[in-house]
């Protein structure tokens, strides 16, 4: 990746009609280019490749619904070895005609199941019926009376073979109607049924075993099967009326014992063949959707090729004579050679007679901007793009983030532990990086923790390094090259005895006793800190005073980055005028604050420390230019701080009306500046011919004021815009230096925060299960170190790491792009079939 | 004989990081409890009877922080068991999931 976005060029590129298919099937493979529009004015249905992009449209519609069919079915779709290219237009009309082919088989197999499972429904539930029914009929025989309707019949245990048919030489016409209906509506069928028939109707139901399907609505529910039995026509119809209103299947109810018998055996052959013949229609269709899913993949590939590449053949233009395409493309100049390669290979697949070729053309449009990253520096790149891409040659901040970032973040984040946790995590993704990227599972969250991997990475060593220096390993201080502070000293001087001990519950270790401390720790906090009750006044004045320096520094550092896009964009006036102002203003009161920070650290030894004075008083009194009832730090002290107050106060109008008055005196010119002006003139000849491979243009968008125009004449000038926004500029610069300082000390507080509540899960959690003395108390830590673990993997990993993430990402994006970065440029969005969406993956079928 | 799977592949897997987390920590914090790090005082369970009533400092509190330490491993021996038994049941988990397909 580079320092600043590749140079680009436009080119018009001369396809001959012929192969102009295969040219961009090409380039579409290499992904070198942006095609830009050549007919935004014509409607997507009055483009003239409209016909083939339907065509493609129904091919796509056909592999969706095989797709669907395969997923029903459960079946694989193997992926091809080696994506297939887009097919030649003269191969296209074979894969329509297959997929065609493929559609109107299935959905023929489709029809034919179905129909075949409602037989077999309707048959299953018929010999439910007959079964149950001939319950019903014995189990009524077995009752003598059941009820005044029966006491004329004469029981019918003797005349079973007859069966009903008695009952008509007695004159009473009995029907029957049997069926099913679904479990739910029995009570309010009986119910119907009592209300209307009121009593000439007996209703005898028992539910079905077997949940059956309803194939209308597919769900699956429980039946009843019921028996009415009734005598006259007139109930018959009311009956049967009732019945289709409640959706019953009904099904005809035998005679005599015999008839049913009879049936019940046809109906179990026919259920039988029925089942065969499913059995074997789905296994034809496994057979041929086996066989589809062979080539499905390649085919959706294939036509998700040929439909891009129809798109952007709507894009090009024809010429007059018809026989060439224009297309005009944003290219990288340094692929230009790639690109004539690419298209040369073109026409030579295309058989074409005259080969295409390139043309670079000059243009005054800005350029989309291009840079260039790999796996590792994708994810930096992608966080600096979150908040804009970068105008066109921009310096570009990212390089510096891939280790600025993982800083702030480790300095907020600082722990040994939880950061040696989450390098093993990130080492875990990177490690086994080639199997995630293969499988692609579709959870949001995990992929976007994926794609930051390198990151995490990056994080959690830069965290490791912040836990040594702050000495803190899971709230505890690691000692690891022995203390400096010696308790036994304070005896052995006599400053404390037993009777001390006894009467004071707080004691203060004084480090001007001679052998109480024996000088700074090597590397990072004494360990005796983690066992001070005032360690946190401690480590806040540090923790403080390194969060200004890091933060003045990182200012510096990117108004220092500014002045690189000054020299780049020929705007030398920029740097006495915007960047040095800005400079002064930054260092002569942040980085003198800085400066008494270093000087109080080394200049005031433990002897004098009660003299140290306080540098805020020091730095308020320097704005207020009092004379300080202390002592001064150094000498001669009052005349710099004066001095320095003087140069930073007069940067402020410099910053404000240096530019604006430089550009009027620019346009408008003093009679010493006709000479200046011819020469600003020619010179703006001399640059217009070298347009085409400069890269002068940009910052247009800020600078209307370039006395280099095409025109070689003065452009409108408007002082009163220019001047109000630098007015803009200057007061957001000085105000922001000072709340940007400010805003820094956000390192402080959210380290502390960690350490704080690291130190509260420490002692909430896992002591409770180490102070257990019991016998029980081994078994009590097993699982209190279980949830010790969970939480620290929840809040502090999670939580605090996204809380550290996500503010140091700000400080990034407001603290130090805001000092040199525009962010306002658009990103080059290359014509490439890896990165086109397919529809399919969005839905989840492939 | 009944299936001896009794977690799926993500609660196995997070079984086993957890143990392998708890076997490192608790064997270091074992350590540490053994070389009597001033450090680890508060997880002590000391009380004052055992400082006042000590008859050879400070041997009374040594001792204490003997006996957490080993606890400590003890725990840490739990943790390997664990472990073992949750690798068992990822090989199942994988296992099973090489017979379906």
């Amino acid at each position: 990746m580079g320092f600043r976005s590749e140079e680009m060029c436009l080119a018009q590129l001369f396809l001959q009609s012929g192969s102009a298919y295969d040219c961009i099937s090409e380039l579409g493979e290499m992904g070198l280019v942006e095609f830009r529009d050549l007919n935004p004015s014509v409607s997507s249905f009055q483009r003239r490749f409209v016909s083939e992009i339907k065509r493609c449209e129904e091919m796509e519609r056909i592999l969706g619904y095989l797709l669907r069919e395969i997923r029903k079915a459960n079946l694989a779709v193997p992926e091809a070895e080696i994506p297939p290219v887009a097919p030649a237009p003269k191969n296209v009309l074979e894969i329509m005609e297959q997929l065609q082919r493929l559609e109107v088989e299935l959905s023929e197999v489709a029809k034919n199941k179905e129909k075949l499972q409602r037989n077999l429904l309707e048959l299953t539930e018929y010999t439910h019926m007959l079964r149950i029914t001939h319950t019903f009929m014995h189990s009524r025989s077995r009752h003598e009376a059941l009820g005044p309707q029966y006491e004329e019949f004469p029981s019918l245990e003797t005349e079973s073979v007859t069966g009903c048919t008695s009952m008509q030489r007695l004159g009473a016409k009995l029907g029957f109607i049997s069926g099913l209906i679904q479990r739910v509506k029995v009570e309010a069928f009986e119910r119907m049924l009592w209300r209307v028939c009121k009593g000439y109707t007996i209703l005898s139901y028992a539910e079905v075993d077997e949940s059956l399907a309803d194939l209308d609505t597919g769900e699956i529910n429980k039946n009843v099967v019921f028996l009415i039995s009734f005598w006259g026509d007139q109930i018959g119809q009311k009956v049967q009326k009732i019945c289709d209103c409640y959706h019953c299947h009904l099904y005809p109810h035998p005679e005599t014992d015999e008839e049913r018998a009879d049936v019940m055996d046809s109906l179990r052959t026919r259920i039988h063949d029925l089942q065969n013949v499913l059995h074997r229609t789905e296994d034809y269709l496994k057979q041929v959707l086996h066989k589809a899913s062979e080539s499905a993949h390649s085919w959706v590939l294939q036509v998700k090729k040929m439909k891009a590449i129809y798109h952007i053949l709507n894009l090009c233009s024809f010429d007059v004579t018809n026989k060439c395409l224009i297309a005009e493309v944003w290219c990288p100049v340094s692929d230009l050679a790639n690109l004539r390669r690419t298209l040369e290979e073109g026409s030579r697949k295309g058989d074409a007679t005259v080969p295409s070729f390139v043309n670079r053309i000059p243009s005054s449009d800005t350029p989309p901007t291009l840079l260039r990253s790999n796996k590792f520096t994708s994810g930096f790149q992608s966080i600096v793009e979150a908040y804009g891409v970068g105008d066109y040659r921009e310096a570009s901040p990212a390089p510096y983030t891939i280790i600025t970032f993982p800083f702030l973040f480790a300095v907020m984040f600082g722990d040994l532990g939880h950061g040696s946790v989450m390098t093993l995590f990130a080492l875990w993704m990177v490690l086994t990086e080639k199997d995630h990227k293969r499988r692609r599972p579709g959870n949001q969250v995990w992929t976007t923790f994926f794609d930051g991997r390198y990151i995490i990475l990056m994080m959690g060593l830069f965290s490791i390094y912040t836990g040594l220096i702050y000495n803190d390993c899971f709230s505890k201080s690691l000692n690891i090259f022995g203390s400096a502070w010696s308790v036994k000293a304070m005896f052995t001087k006599q400053e404390w005895t037993n009777e001390t001990l006894q009467t004071n519950a707080l004691l203060t270790l004084d480090p001007n006793v001679s052998g109480v401390f024996s000088g700074p720790y090597p590397l990072g906090i004494d360990p005796i800190w983690n066992m001070a009750v005032n360690r946190l006044t401690f480590l806040n004045s540090y923790k403080m005073k390194m969060s200004v320096i890091i933060g003045v520094i990182h200012m510096s550092f990117g108004v220092v980055l500014s002045v690189f896009n000054h020299l780049h964009f020929r705007q030398k006036f920029k740097i006495y005028l915007l960047f040095l102002p800005e400079l002064l203003f930054l260092l002569c009161l942040f980085g003198y604050l800085v400066f008494m920070i270093f000087y109080k650290w080394l200049a005031f030894s433990v002897r004098d420390s009660q003299l140290a004075p306080s540098i805020l008083i020091h730095f308020i009194n320097m704005f207020l230019m009092q004379e300080s009832a202390t002592t001064p730090l150094y000498p001669g002290q009052i005349g710099l701080q004066v001095f320095l107050v003087v140069v930073a106060l007069l940067s402020v109008p410099v910053l404000l009306f240096g530019r604006p008055l430089y550009l009027y005196w620019l346009h408008h010119g003093g009679k010493s500046l006709g000479v200046h002006r011819v020469c600003l003139c020619s010179c703006g000849y001399e640059r217009v011919r070298r347009v085409s491979e400069e890269d002068l243009s940009p910052s247009v968008v800020h600078d209307e004021e370039e006395g280099l125009s095409d025109s070689g004449g003065p452009r409108e000038f408007d002082f009163g815009d220019v001047f109000l926004h630098q007015a803009i500029h200057t007061i957001e610069y000085c105000l922001g230096c000072v709340s940007n300082t400010a805003s820094y000390l956000r390192l402080w507080a959210l380290s502390l925060a960690h350490a704080q509540l690291s130190e509260v899960l420490w002692a909430m959690v896992m002591r409770l299960g180490l102070r257990m003395s019991s016998r029980l108390g081994v078994l009590f830590l097993v699982p209190v170190f279980s949830v010790f673990a969970l939480l620290t993997i929840s809040i502090l990993l999670v939580m605090e790491g996204l809380s550290a993430f996500l503010h140091a990402l700000r400080l990034h994006w407001v603290e130090f792009q805001n000092k040199f970065y525009s962010g306002t440029g658009v990103k080059f969005a290359p014509f490439d079939f890896s990165l086109l969406p397919s529809v399919f993956e969005q839905d989840g079928l492939l | 004989m009944p299936s001896l799977l009794f977690c799926g592949p993500k609660l196995a897997a997070c079984g086993i990081v957890l143990s392998i987390w708890g076997v490192i920590m608790l064997s270091m914090l074992g350590i540490f409890f053994s070389a009597k790090s001033a450090v680890l005082i508060e997880d002590v369970p000391f009380t004052e009877e055992d400082i006042r009533d000590d008859k050879n400092p400070p041997q009374t509190i040594y001792g204490l922080y003997n006996q957490v330490g080993i606890n400590c491993f003890i725990a840490a021996s739990i943790y390997v068991g664990v472990g073992a038994l949750s690798l068992c049941q990822v090989r199942l988990n994988k296992r099973q999931e090489y017979m379906v397909t």
